[in-house]
């Protein structure tokens, strides 16, 4: 627990000091906060061209599409916020800032996610914030402790979910500098796929979302809880409340991955 | 116990080579291929090899950076890898080619973010933080963002950066490089005394001789993955004809000085270049006897490069033999 706390305290020193650096600037600040939230909003804009031509998507309307679309991106954009920088890992290891890293008494995933903090990127969690509230508006739940409850938990659980998986794929940049096209492909691609009904997919687009890379987690399966809605999959209903169980497992596994890969980590040769 | 031991270490990394447009080849370089030996607590080495020889790679292993190939380390009794962590409170890193410190911070919060890091009491860091800014005269760069400090003002920052948290051990990879004469010398002296009054174990990885002399008694000399001479530094100059160079600048240029225990080997315009030993004359009785033969305007001493060292070492055909067990 005092382990916890200190290691809480050097990173909120490190992303602090982060922090202040980025907001030295204030007017560029605000406009990209600005503008990132803008430009999610064209990126919702496909889903309402998609209601344009259809009135419902393998029986889900437009406002709980929205729901899931909302779900998504805001779990996402909280793991883009904390630890979206490590897309930056294969310039971290060619400019030997992991070296320096690796020597200091912390651990090296905790050190490279307080490396930075991308308050720059807060549009893309009000942009979400906006639609789920919009969304909220248009539909009736019939709220109960319980939905309330795994409205806020879904949203940690798929930001664990995606920060797993993020941390995993990250790790190819030990093997292969220049990697992060690949990475990418899952998280942003997993972030996209998160947003849809996974009905709507084929039956192999839908084991992976399930089971490999297990994005149907993030808004999928706690949404029909939350908007009290018959599955037409017909899964396991305990499926519905597994997220927190997947957000752990999915850390867990990224940790696991991060630390066999930096036994790999052959640094640069200066 | 040895503070620091190794034991036929080894790290090879594999690297593709181009052979034509697409076709590639895997090949192996033995970066480290064999090293042994140990450092006792409180001795300050001169870890020296030309470029390439694998130095950097030694002090990676040394940290838990790098997983050796083969062999085995040792630091406290620790393994670095499976205890980087513990072995990480211990160590003072330096590395000369890149910073340990935050480039967009004053220097003050970098030392302020390592005290954290190393949960060094306040105290004691404080103590430390006060000392060291008085020896490497830092007060006036304390509020300077790392990033606007000169490559000499930076140096000195990492110096202290690596001493806040009292490291048993201080590892140093080219901490002179690209220095300038005076800077150099200033951080040859903090190490000195943080060695005699500290006690700090001191491991000095350099392609320059000039770092170790005075400095370390003992001196490793790695050459491609392998220690070729493992012994004191006197005994090296005595046995490998270790030649140090006068330059001297005349008044006007004159034909090549006749000087005992010395010879000519440049004449450039007024400047020429004498190279002796130290056995036959010192740089005292060197410079005195020129100044007798003409007026002296200026004067430099060089130590030997390292290839010249490492060169002379095969030559006489001793690399291996003068290799004393690291037991
Ligand atoms: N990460 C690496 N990948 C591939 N080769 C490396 C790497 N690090 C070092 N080397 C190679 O290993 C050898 C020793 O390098 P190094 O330990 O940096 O030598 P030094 O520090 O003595 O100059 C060199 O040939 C270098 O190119
Ligand atoms: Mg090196």
């Amino acid at each position: 627990m005092a382990e916890a706390a200190a290691a809480f305290g050097v990173y909120r020193r490190l992303v602090g000091a982060r922090i202040r650096s980025q907001l030295q600037y204030r007017l560029s600040f605000a406009l990209s906060v600005t503008g990132v939230a803008l430009v999610t909003f064209l990126d919702f804009a496909v889903i309402l061209v998609i209601f344009g031509q259809i009135d419902a998507l393998a029986g889900w309307s437009v406002a709980e599409v929205a729901f899931l679309y909302a779900v998504s991106s805001l779990a996402f954009a909280l793991t883009d916020l904390a630890i979206g920088h490590l897309d930056l890992l294969p310039r971290m290891i060619r400019k030997g800032d992991l070296d320096a890293m690796l020597t200091r008494p912390l651990g090296s995933l905790f050190q490279v996610v307080a490396a930075d903090f991308a308050l720059r990127r807060l549009g893309r969690v009000l942009q979400a914030l906006v639609v789920l509230a919009v969304a909220i508006a248009l539909l009736e739940i019939p709220w109960t402790a319980g939905r309330v409850a795994m409205l806020v938990v879904m949203v940690v659980a798929g930001a664990a979910i995606f920060a797993g998986v993020w941390i995993a794929f990250a790790t190819i940049a030990f093997w292969l500098v220049d990697s992060m096209e690949v990475a990418n492909a899952f998280t942003y691609g997993g972030s996209f796929l998160g947003q849809y009904p996974i009905a709507i997919f084929g039956a192999w687009l839908r084991r992976f979302v399930i089971f490999v890379v297990p994005i149907a987690f993030v808004a999928y399966f706690p949404s029909l809880y939350v908007l009290d809605k018959p599955d037409t999959l017909g899964m396991p209903a305990a499926l519905q409340v597994a997220s927190p169980l997947v957000g752990a497992v999915s850390l867990l596994a990224g940790w696991l991955v991060w630390q066999n890969a930096v036994r790999h980590y052959r640094s640069t040769g200066s | 116990m040895a503070l620091v031991e190794l034991e036929g270490v080894e790290k090879s990394f594999p690297i593709w080579e181009r052979h034509g447009r697409v076709r590639r080849r895997r090949r192996i370089v033995r970066a480290v291929d064999g090293v042994s030996f140990r450092i006792e607590r409180g001795t300050m080495v001169g870890y020296v090899g030309p470029n390439g020889a694998g130095k950097s790679t030694t002090i990676k292993m040394l940290i838990g950076i790098l997983v050796p190939s083969a062999g085995r380390v040792s630091v406290a009794g620790l393994d670095p890898v499976r205890r980087r962590i513990d072995v990480a409170r211990r160590l003072g890193v330096v590395f000369g080619q890149r910073s340990q410190l935050w480039w967009d911070l004053p220097l003050q919060d970098s030392f302020d973010l390592l005290r954290h890091i190393y949960r060094v009491p306040f105290g004691r860091w404080r103590a430390n933080l006060d000392a060291f800014v008085e020896l490497l005269d830092l007060a006036p760069l304390l509020a300077t963002p790392v990033r606007q400090l000169s490559l000499g003002q930076r140096m000195r920052g990492e110096l202290t950066a690596a001493m806040l948290h009292d490291p048993e051990l201080l590892l140093l990879d080219e901490p002179t490089i690209g220095l300038d004469v005076v800077a150099k010398a200033r951080v040859r002296e903090f190490l000195a005394r943080v060695n005699r009054e500290r006690g700090v174990t001191v491991l000095l990885a350099t392609h320059d001789l000039g770092d170790i002399e005075r400095l370390c008694s003992r001196i490793l000399i790695l050459d491609r993955g392998r220690v070729i001479y493992d012994g004191e530094l006197e005994e090296l100059k005595g046995r490998y004809g270790y030649e140090r160079t006068l330059i001297v600048d005349l008044e006007e240029p004159a034909p090549p000085l006749a000087v005992p225990g010395a010879r000519v080997e440049r004449v450039e315009g007024p400047r020429q270049w004498l190279r002796f030993r130290r056995d036959d004359v010192s740089a005292a009785e060197l410079t005195a006897a020129v100044a007798e033969r003409a007026r002296l305007l200026d004067l430099a001493i060089e130590e030997p490069d390292v290839e010249e060292i490492v060169r002379r070492i095969y030559v006489e055909g001793m690399a291996g033999e003068a290799v004393t067990p690291a037991t």
